[in-house]
């Protein structure tokens, strides 16, 4: 239809011009908050590291290749218990939407433990599980899991009555109309389910390391908090932000590939 | 000839929050193959219900859904189904949503391309084939539904306010490509319409029903050849019948108080 491509070649280019405003403005912003951190340290009221100091020992903690190795243990925690939580959090959130006999046994449990920090569970996990690795991964899986269970039960019970009839009417039938229908309606829910499950994730391995660990993000600022090291605390805490935000920037971008067949307003 | 479509005394009560209302009333209505029925009526009238029940995508709670001599048991490829709000797959292209009765029904991919391919034509969608459904206008996106429907073979064709959502002259156009099709091909067909003009337009027969509880109030014949054309439209004998139909949609008496409540 010719109207839609001249409609959509004019906002293109204006739509770009947006973005790359927004992305200097962005620049803008986060040269004035470290030029407003360096000021507040420079006045010498508070007793903070200075964006340079930072900067040092960020590079030395990178040349040890020290962070790596913390980034790596926290990394690979949070890969280990995300999954797991995924991966039963789908099946799981599918049958409570599809079977109303599996909503009503699992729900409670479900809607129980979500009001339930993660965080709060260590104790718990510490003492059953031990100080390894499992209670860890353990209270990750949990907070991945209620995070996309919730969100993909969500996703089934929203999924459109018409189309689910337009499939039977075609003959579908009840795996059919799952594989096809279902599962591909409910991903939007899904995707956003498992970006809110990576952050929660992401939070509780970080607080999970400074209370138990031998290792990690969160065990280095343990650490260095003993030493009183405000720069190490400081890169520790920059790197947990950055790698939390590229986490949720890669989620967003299959998010935003797996459902772009969505009409967005 | 025996019906191909047969409404026997069919009646479906619906429960809502405690409260129970009958939204079809022992509809008693013969569809003969290849006939084109329109079913109009005030809202409420069981129009779509009755629609849906012939479907099979709810269940009479009174009377036998008869279809092809046997007792509906639920959806069938064999009766297609049009819904108003298009009911695309929109994670699937045209011709992927074309296709998706033919997957189901085990046709191997040649196939289901030379199929697909043959209907996209018919609807002239040829040029967005490989387009999802967002990019398409309403008009466009029913044309593939009918497309989709099409495309299993079906031998009845259920229509639920097909064109409803769409403006006055792409609905013309629309409902002359049907009957351009339908003529070629002579499937039954039943279509659910509030617009008086498009019930008188398209059919051989309009079934006129009647609000709370939703029953039949009226079977008013046309009796005008086709193929119908604006002359037609614009004639006499298609107002004189316009506003028969009209008048049995509008000025309904009250119902015979014995079956008030």
């Amino acid at each position: 239809m010719s109207e839609s491509a001249e409609a959509s070649a004019a906002p293109a280019t204006s739509w770009r011009w947006v973005r790359r405003r927004q992305l200097a403005l962005n620049i803008v912003a986060v040269c004035g908050g470290i030029a407003l951190w360096a000021a507040v340290v420079a006045l010498g009221k508070v007793g903070l590291p200075s964006p340079a100091q930072v900067l040092m020992r960020a590079i030395e903690l990178i040349r040890s290749g020290q962070i790596l190795t913390d980034l790596l243990s926290s990394l690979g925690r949070v890969a280990a218990g995300f999954a797991l939580g995924v991966a039963l959090a789908i099946p799981v959130g599918f049958l409570m939407g599809w079977y109303s006999t599996a909503r009503g046994l699992i729900e409670p449990f479900v809607q129980f433990f979500r009001m339930i920090p993660p965080l709060a569970v260590i104790p718990l996990a510490i003492v059953t599980m031990g100080i390894g690795e499992a209670p860890k991964v353990f209270v990750i899986f949990l907070a991945a899991f209620l995070s996309s269970v919730i969100a993909t039960f969500q996703g089934v019970v929203n999924v459109d009555k018409t189309l689910i009839n337009a499939a039977r009417v075609l003959g579908a039938r009840d795996a059919t109309i799952l594989r096809r229908v279902v599962i591909p309606a409910s991903t939007p829910y899904i995707l956003v389910g498992m970006r809110i499950g990576l952050g929660s994730a992401w939070a509780t391995v970080v607080a999970a390391e400074l209370i138990a660990a031998q290792s990690g993000l969160g065990f280095r600022m343990q650490q260095a908090e003993l030493y009183y090291d405000l720069a190490t605390i400081f890169v520790s805490l920059i790197t947990i932000g950055i790698l939390g935000l590229a986490m949720d920037r890669l989620l967003l971008a299959l998010e935003t590939r797996l459902t772009q067949w969505q009409e967005r307003m | 000839m025996s019906a191909k479509i047969s409404f026997q005394n069919v009646s479906r009560q619906f429960a809502h929050h405690g409260a129970s209302f009958l939204a079809l009333d022992r509809l008693s209505v013969d569809v003969a193959d290849g006939e084109f029925v329109t079913l109009v009526g005030p809202s409420g009238c069981g129009k779509s219900t009755a629609l849906a029940i012939a479907a099979g995508l709810i269940k009479p709670t009174g009377g036998e859904m008869i279809v092809d001599g046997q007792a509906v048991r639920g959806p069938g490829p064999e009766r297609g189904v049009i819904f108003q709000q298009y009911a695309l797959f929109p994670w699937l292209t045209v011709r992927q949503n074309v296709e998706f009765g033919l997957r189901i029904a085990g046709k191997r991919a040649s196939q289901r391309w030379a199929i697909a391919q043959r209907f996209i034509d018919l609807v002239g969608l040829a040029d967005f084939a490989d387009s999802l459904p967002k990019v398409l206008s309403g008009g466009m996106k029913q044309r593939c539904a009918i497309a989709r429907a099409y495309a299993v073979d079906p031998s009845i064709l259920l229509m639920d306010e097909p064109f409803g959502a769409l403006d006055a002259l792409t609905r013309v156009q629309m409902q002359d490509q049907l009957l351009d099709t339908w003529s070629r091909e002579r499937r039954t067909v039943m279509f659910v319409t509030h617009e008086v003009d498009e019930a008188v337009y398209l059919a051989n027969r309009v079934i006129v029903m009647a609000a709370r509880p939703g029953r039949l109030y009226d079977i008013i014949p046309v009796d005008l050849p086709y193929p119908r054309t604006e002359a037609l439209r614009l004639s006499g004998a298609f107002a004189e019948i316009r506003n028969r139909v009209w008048r049995a949609v509008y000025h309904q008496q009250a119902r015979r108080p014995d079956n008030a409540a």
